[in-house]
């Protein structure tokens, strides 16, 4: 781009995400707790309600399970909603209206219906609010055929993630990392859109692949930083959607450098770091030095103690290190 | 349709409107003789699975989806049919999808508990008990957000005032005044259970305690069925808020069509009684011919025709074609 670059939050690229998507097609609403005058807890909607009303941006009783059905029956008549789930925590209220009702619609009907629903929610650790509001859960829903699953790392990935997502037939789990709505980034201030499934390249290297999801590309781009200062030149790819999943760009990524990482907040055991480490191992067998590792949040519940908590997820350092061993420089 | 049920506010139950009675009664019939096959079916290892037959509440489905436009929106449930068939699916591509047909409604990827048939507002059967009322309720608040006059009607059976997620929408729709009426089809047994013994408080408190308008009727009788929710479905049309019903009835059948020896949870006396006294297509039977409506001669040929196009349907479904492989991963996604 020739033009100085615009920066703003990722918060303010959901908002603006939204908005535009809003201003484009009536049948675009907002359905949630806390989502109109309160903008969220987080204050990622604030303003929306002022343009919108009441009426497209929606408070709602504190009942997941019957505003996120609600949302289905809406979505399946014509309408376009966007569900607020506050926490990713509270997916585990909503999950039967999901898997089973919004994921299976459109092949129970035998394609005759469709469900064009956001599910928009959170994740993530690191922000001293115990076991039950800080959980990354995108494994559960990327297990489920029929959903579509964004985990995205950017404010501009961010905007246009979701611009796709709000247009999308399909229902769309979509989740934003609550430790990142204040970081700043660039994003054009023209109109665009990202499509599913395409993973992207957040740093060229050679000698590592780091496949880093959400909360963990910084973390990622920051190994990667001290890698350099070795010797060593890591790669730091972004899958932005675990489904569609963008498969080749991981094995072509671990083919260039025969090695590869996989680091995801989510819980490592059965995680989307597992589905992603395998589809690695399958597809560049034959070009890798070293086992595919994985990097997840510790099998335990997220405890309250930054003392404790802190251990719990990946960080530069951790993955620095393994990076290290992986490339048999320690 | 508009018309007719126009006049019927009008009309007294003496003075029915035979044409309309009789189209009732067909109906009723047809859903009578649909199960009688469907249950043919799984005793002769022709279906796949197992089906949850509607046979003894007929009047129930028959009687609110009279009282509704093709447009309105209904959800169903695990015993489904019945409601499938009074919204309007015709029985030839119930039978094929209840066969695993790609003829079928769902091209035989939904099967008996999940048959969706949009052209008719059938947002679908569901397997989930009460699973539906979120989908219902937000179809509610769809035509009220399109500003369209549609009404919605969620029927469910007395176990689903089990789940929580029913109350959560009762009380989202009577905030919003969402054009909704939940049916809460009680036959009395959860699955295998009565349902004295897992329900505590009166069934229409809960709608009340939401400042829901709830009534409690006799479902077996299709003209006070018919008639009530024609009343409810008025109101939510003027946007006057949801309603609740509660329709008394009974499942001939057992739990699914393998829940054969069941009188460790209810006695044979007790199916034969309502069998014998209150089934719903001898009691409109009754009033037609005893009202001197009609002559048994009209109703006898009214069966005969019905069994003939059920007979014909269910060959459909028997003759027509499995789905071909090839579809096993389509319509994953849109």
């Amino acid at each position: 781009m020739s033009t100085p670059e615009r920066e703003i939050t990722f918060a303010e690229a959901v908002r603006e995400a939204l908005a535009e998507e809003m201003r484009r097609d009536s049948n675009v609403f907002i359905m949630g707790e806390d989502v109109a005058e309160a903008g969220t807890p987080f204050k990622v909607l604030s303003g929306l309600v002022e343009e919108f009303g009441k009426e497209r941006v929606m408070d709602t009783p504190i009942s997941e399970p019957g505003f996120t059905g609600m949302g289905i029956g809406a979505a399946i008549t014509g309408m376009r909603p966007v569900i607020d789930i506050m926490f990713g925590d509270f997916l585990t209220l909503t999950m039967d209206q999901i898997v089973n009702q919004a994921a299976k619609i459109h092949y129970m009907s035998g394609g005759k219906m469709k469900a064009p629903i956001v599910f928009r929610t959170t994740m993530g650790a690191s922000r001293r609010s115990g076991a039950q509001h800080s959980q990354s859960l995108q494994a559960w829903v990327s297990h489920v055929p029929g959903l579509k699953v964004v985990i995205p790392s950017t404010p501009y990935d961010v905007k246009g993630l979701l611009k796709t997502a709000i247009r999308d037939d399909n229902p769309v789990v979509f989740i934003e990392d609550k430790m990142m709505f204040k970081m700043k980034g660039p994003v054009p201030a023209e109109e665009y859109t990202i499509p599913f499934g395409v993973a992207d390249i957040k740093r060229k290297g050679d000698d590592i692949t780091l496949v880093a999801t959400s909360s963990m590309v910084q973390v990622a781009l920051g190994a990667a930083n001290m890698l350099e200062q070795i010797g060593i030149s890591a790669e730091v790819i972004d899958p932005r959607t675990t489904t569609p999943l963008d498969r080749q760009a991981f094995i072509e990524s671990a083919k260039k450098t025969s090695r590869a990482i996989v680091i995801d907040e989510g819980y490592e055991s059965y995680g989307v770091t597992a589905e992603i480490a395998s589809v690695i191992a399958d597809g560049a067998f034959y070009y890798l030095d070293a086992p595919v590792k994985r990097m997840g949040a510790m099998n335990v519940p997220i405890p309250f103690s930054p003392a404790l908590e802190d251990l719990t997820v990946p960080t530069e350092e951790t993955v620095f290190q393994m990076a290290k061993t992986l490339c048999r420089r320690d | 349709m508009t018309r007719k049920t126009e006049s019927a506010t009008k009309r007294s139950p003496e003075a029915m409107d035979v044409e309309q009675w009789l189209h009732v009664y067909e109906k009723m019939v047809k859903i009578r003789e649909f199960e009688e096959k469907a249950n043919e079916l799984y005793l002769k290892a022709i279906m796949p699975g197992l089906t949850h037959l509607y046979s003894g509440q007929e009047a129930v489905a028959v009687g609110v989806c009279e009282a509704l436009r093709r447009e309105d929106y209904i959800t169903s449930t695990h015993r489904g049919h019945g409601h499938c068939l009074a919204k309007g699916a015709s029985v030839d591509l119930m039978f094929a999808e209840l066969l695993g047909k790609e003829a079928g409604y769902c091209r035989g990827k939904g099967g008996s508990m999940h048959i969706a048939d949009p052209a008719s507002g059938n947002l679908g059967a569901n397997a989930i008990v009460g699973g539906s009322a979120g989908i219902a309720t937000g179809a509610a608040l769809s035509a009220k957000k399109r500003g369209s006059d549609q009404v919605a009607v969620c029927f469910f059976g007395e176990g689903a005032l089990g789940q929580g997620l029913l109350y959560e929408v009762m009380n989202m729709a009577s905030l919003w005044k969402l054009p909704i009426i939940y049916v809460c089809e009680n036959n009395l047994y959860n699955e295998y259970t009565h349902y004295s013994e897992a329900l505590a408080g009166k069934v229409t408190a809960r709608a009340e305690a939401f400042g829901i308008h709830a009534e409690t009727i006799d479902g077996q009788d299709v003209q006070l069925v018919y008639e009530t929710t024609k009343r409810l479905v008025e109101r939510a049309r003027r946007g006057e808020g949801p309603a609740f019903l509660e329709c008394m009835t009974y499942r001939y059948y057992g739990h699914h069509v393998g829940d054969i020896s069941r009188t460790y949870y209810r006695s044979k006396e007790e199916e034969q009684e309502w069998r014998n006294k209150r089934d719903p297509l001898k009691l409109l039977a009754d009033k037609l011919v005893g009202g001197k409506l009609t002559d048994q001669s009209v109703l006898d040929r009214i069966v005969t025709d019905v069994r003939s196009e059920v007979e014909k349907g269910m060959q459909f479904g028997i003759d027509a074609p499995y789905p071909d492989q090839s579809e096993v991963n389509q319509h994953v996604y849109a």
